[in-house]
């Protein structure tokens, strides 16, 4: 019998023992990915120790001071700044305008499963397959559009629609419309089935039992989640102007380009100030809706 | 009123919850409906208020087979079915008023659904209602503040807001006081004979059963295995329903019989 | 309804609270002129995208990219490059860890010299001082590596050290070590003090009491944020090439500038697929770890 330290055996509720290989497998295979990641990242760490790499970072460093606080570039910064917000907004709300309604087709409970639906689907099979096939496309979408990254988006809509804000917000738009959708479809997922079962029974239709009994239970969390990915917004949008999405993004690029490292360390304080501003905004504004007595 | 004809309800092709049964109710009629847990009854309760249908078998209501009904036609007849559900079923952080006029939203286009939202479009009606089970100045109270008996006060007020012809509860005193069950029965049964409203009551208690239904039914495993008038039901009847039952002992069971208490004017209860 | 039954005399029905009321109109006000400020200063234009110009523009664009240029060379050095992002993300995730488990005790201010570890102490108070500055200090520094954009990280490693994955993906771990370290923080912050107290009263030093009583709580939350971070970090890793570090990113810079949209949709089907994959393995150890 080995002794139990090497098969780290688990013993069943019932009393039987299993084995378990999963950490040692799980070491062998981190420590391989580990091995390989450091030869495919082409990692050498002595090169951030070498005279030129230290003199290059030294440049870096030593350029930012003073930073650039001249008129004339804050000046400049006026119209990015604002512009940046505007992109956030129009952009989360692109995103609710469209996540919100494919949450609802990509939540089961409302789409094909459960109560809510069994009597509509019962004895016709193309129904039932029609109302399956909406909610897997509705899954599909959700997820091509968060996955591919906001930037990708943002210079796809660039090279399609032209320079400026207005791409920016369709890229954050599309692809935070699939974050929400997601996370929108979870919490509708979870939410109490009882009031609903008692809406239907009074024979009230779907529109309407959304409305009175899923909306009050999720609004909470639908609204939190939302504000905070306006905060991951604003940050994003910061930084789309890099493929020329508008904002300060553009800006940073230029005096990136332009080795003005004054000029960055100001824009990138800017951001801080902004980000910070975002953050606390938000998060007022959540301890207000969540503690609100509402309704 | 109802005319339930060999209505079976089998869930994933094995469970058989309700099998082959059988059954009349007429309109106006009291009825309880009791039975060990797993009896089956809260599946025949589903398919009476038409949340889920019957696997086979022919189900009526008012002469409309509600097997061919759909949509709009489906919901209409919802509305004239009332449910006070155990659970009570409430939106917990809605005012009181909202949750007793959802039992309109049957009725209300989406319109007025929403509008009621921002300024409740029938107060009146819902402070009435809540006039007669006990608790009219909880108007505005958030539900969630109300005790467990009130909240199912409030469900009540709710159906009756809803005005249905046949009034259902699915065990509406199992999660309430023992003490305030009795009140909660009889104003189902008092509000019942009012607007002389069907009623079909499925309880876990039988002496509130016995107490106060005229017509009682035994169910299990999903089979009536008897039908008969309060009066008319014996101990032996009850130990053959709780048979091996884990709720109650047979002998706890079979010695209710005698303690049937007659049906006298009682005070009634508005706490 | 007739009346039937109360007891008592027919009540007036009590005042309800109005929804209508001021502060919620101006705040309704408020959000409608914060969409329309955003709706004009980003120049949206909701006609011209339903059916107008832009979704001529984009339609037309997206039909460019296919179909995707799948000849064996490229397939085979999009493999090369995705596994390269891979890695970047990877070792990215690892080096923000230790970066983040560096700083985190000492940008906490129930490690550093507030709560019950502390308030037994009165003397020394230059040792407070002390406390008290490099928890600052090491506050401050998280914020520093993660407000700066990982983008402008991988500008500036890039600069110093050349092109390639290398300064992508120490540029990862610097900034998700920055934020890895501000959420670590929160999970310290917010550790159960009753097995703490308990430790601190049979007279354990303070260094004991991290590994016997602090650590055990905090780590599998740390690991489910590293493996919730890692599925930022690869979406991250993607675009980090566009500066210069390497991978899918580099690639799809090229592409882009030489207009070679078949091979763009190919990179693009790419970073679906690493993204989605490295999305269900962190599911999966979030399982299994946590």
């Amino acid at each position: 019998m080995p002794p139990d330290s090497l098969t780290f055996t688990k013993t069943n509720w019932n009393g039987t023992r299993r084995s378990s290989y999963f950490p040692v497998i799980f070491s062998v295979l981190f420590l391989l990915t580990f091995v390989g990641s450091y030869r495919l990242a082409q990692v050498q760490p002595l090169l951030l120790f070498e005279a030129e790499g230290r003199r290059n970072i030294w440049k870096f460093v030593a350029g930012m001071f003073p930073p650039d606080l001249s008129w004339d570039f804050l000046r400049l910064l006026g119209r990015p700044i604002l512009e940046t917000i505007q992109i956030s907004l129009m952009g989360t709300f692109m995103a609710v305008a469209i996540g919100f309604p494919l949450g609802l087709l990509a939540t089961s409970s409302l789409t094909f499963k459960g109560i809510l639906n069994e009597r509509e689907i019962a004895g016709s099979r193309p129904r039932a397959l029609f109302h399956k096939a909406s909610y897997l496309l509705a899954r599909a979408v959700l997820s091509l559009f968060r996955t591919i990254p906001e930037f990708v988006w943002a210079f796809m809509f660039v090279r399609a629609v032209g320079l400026g804000p207005f791409p920016g917000v369709l890229a954050i738009g599309i692809s935070y419309a699939g974050m929400l959708g997601k996370v929108y479809s979870e919490i509708l997922e979870h939410v109490n089935p009882g009031p609903l079962e008692a809406l239907q029974a009074t024979g009230a239709s779907k529109p309407t039992i959304v409305l009175y009994g899923l909306m009050p239970q999720a609004l909470p969390n639908v609204v939190s989640y939302t504000l905070y990915r306006w905060e991951c917004a604003v940050r994003a949008s910061a930084i789309l102007g890099f493929v020329g999405a508008g904002g300060i993004g553009q800006q940073l690029e230029i005096s990136m380009r332009m080795f003005n490292f004054n000029q960055v360390f100001t824009l990138v304080a800017i951001l801080f100030v902004m980000v910070a501003g975002v953050d606390a905004l938000s998060a007022r504004a959540r301890g207000a809706i969540m503690g609100r007595q509402r309704i | 009123m109802y005319k339930l004809d060999r209505v079976s309800k089998v869930f994933d092709g094995r469970i058989v919850a309700v099998d082959e049964l059988d059954l009349k109710v007429r309109r106006g009629e009291k009825l309880a409906l009791i039975g060990p847990s797993g009896a089956g009854k809260t599946t025949l309760f589903r398919m009476l208020n038409l949340t889920i249908p019957p696997t086979s078998g022919t189900l009526l209501f008012d002469g409309l087979d509600i097997g061919r009904l759909y949509g709009r036609r489906l919901r209409e007849v919802r509305r004239r079915i009332g449910t006070v559900y155990q659970q009570h079923n409430l939106v917990p952080r809605f005012q009181v008023v909202h949750n007793v006029l959802s039992g309109k939203l049957g009725a209300w286009p989406l319109w007025r659904a929403v509008r009621s939202l921002i300024r409740p479009a029938e107060a009146d009606l819902a402070f009435e209602a809540l006039s007669q089970v006990g608790i009219p100045e909880k108007l505005y109270d958030r539900t969630e503040t109300l005790s467990g008996g009130q909240q199912q006060r409030v469900a009540i007020a709710r159906t009756l807001v809803q005005n249905p012809e046949v009034i259902l509860a699915d065990e509406p005193v199992s999660s309430v006081d023992p003490a305030l069950a009795a009140g909660i029965v009889k104003l189902l049964i008092e509000l019942s004979e009012t607007y002389r409203k069907t009623l079909i009551m499925n309880l876990h208690s039988v002496d509130l059963a016995l107490a106060y239904f005229p017509r009682v039914i035994g169910l299990r495993d999903g089979k009536i295995l008897f039908d008969l008038p309060a009066a008319e039901v014996t101990d032996e009847h009850l130990a053959t329903l709780y048979a091996g039952s884990q709720t109650e002992t047979t002998e706890e069971v079979t010695g209710r019989a005698e303690l049937r208490p007659v049906r006298a004017c009682q005070p009634h209860l508005t706490s | 309804m007739p009346n039937t039954g109360t007891q008592s005399a027919r009540l007036a029905p009590p005042k309800g609270r109005d929804l209508l009321n001021a502060s919620n109109i101006m705040i309704l006000a408020g959000f409608f002129a914060l969409m329309v400020w955003s709706y004009i200063g980003t120049e949206f234009s909701l006609r011209s995208l339903l059916g107008g110009e832009s979704a001529v523009q984009i339609w037309a664009y997206a039909k460019n990219l296919f179909p995707p240029d799948l000849s064996r060379d490229f397939l085979l050095k999009t493999g090369h490059w995705t596994l390269e992002t891979f890695a970047m993300s990877f070792l990215g995730t690892i080096l923000a860890v230790l970066i983040a488990l560096a700083l985190v005790f000492f940008s906490s201010r129930n490690l550093m010299f507030a709560g019950l570890l502390f308030e037994m102490e009165r003397s020394r108070p230059w040792l407070r001082v002390l406390r008290t500055g490099l928890y600052l200090f090491a506050k401050s520094t998280l914020n520093v590596l993660r407000t700066v954009p990982h983008l402008v990280w991988a500008l500036i490693l890039v600069f110093a050290v050349g092109l390639g994955p290398f300064p992508g993906m120490l540029a990862l771990g610097i900034h998700t070590g920055g934020v890895l370290g501000r959420l670590f923080g929160e999970v310290v912050e917010n550790v159960e003090t009753q097995p703490i107290e308990a430790l601190q009263a049979t007279g354990a030093s303070r260094l004991q009491i991290l590994f016997y009583g602090i650590l055990p709580q905090v780590l599998p939350e740390f690991v489910a944020y590293t493996l919730y971070r890692w599925e930022v970090n690869i979406r991250e890793a993607v675009i980090l090439g566009y500066v210069g570090a390497g991978g899918l990113g580099q690639q799809i810079q090229i592409a882009i500038s030489l207009f070679l949209e078949h091979r763009l949709l190919t990179l693009i089907i790419a970073i679906y697929v690493i993204v989605t994959l490295v999305d269900y393995l962190s599911a999966y150890l979030r399982s299994r770890l946590v």
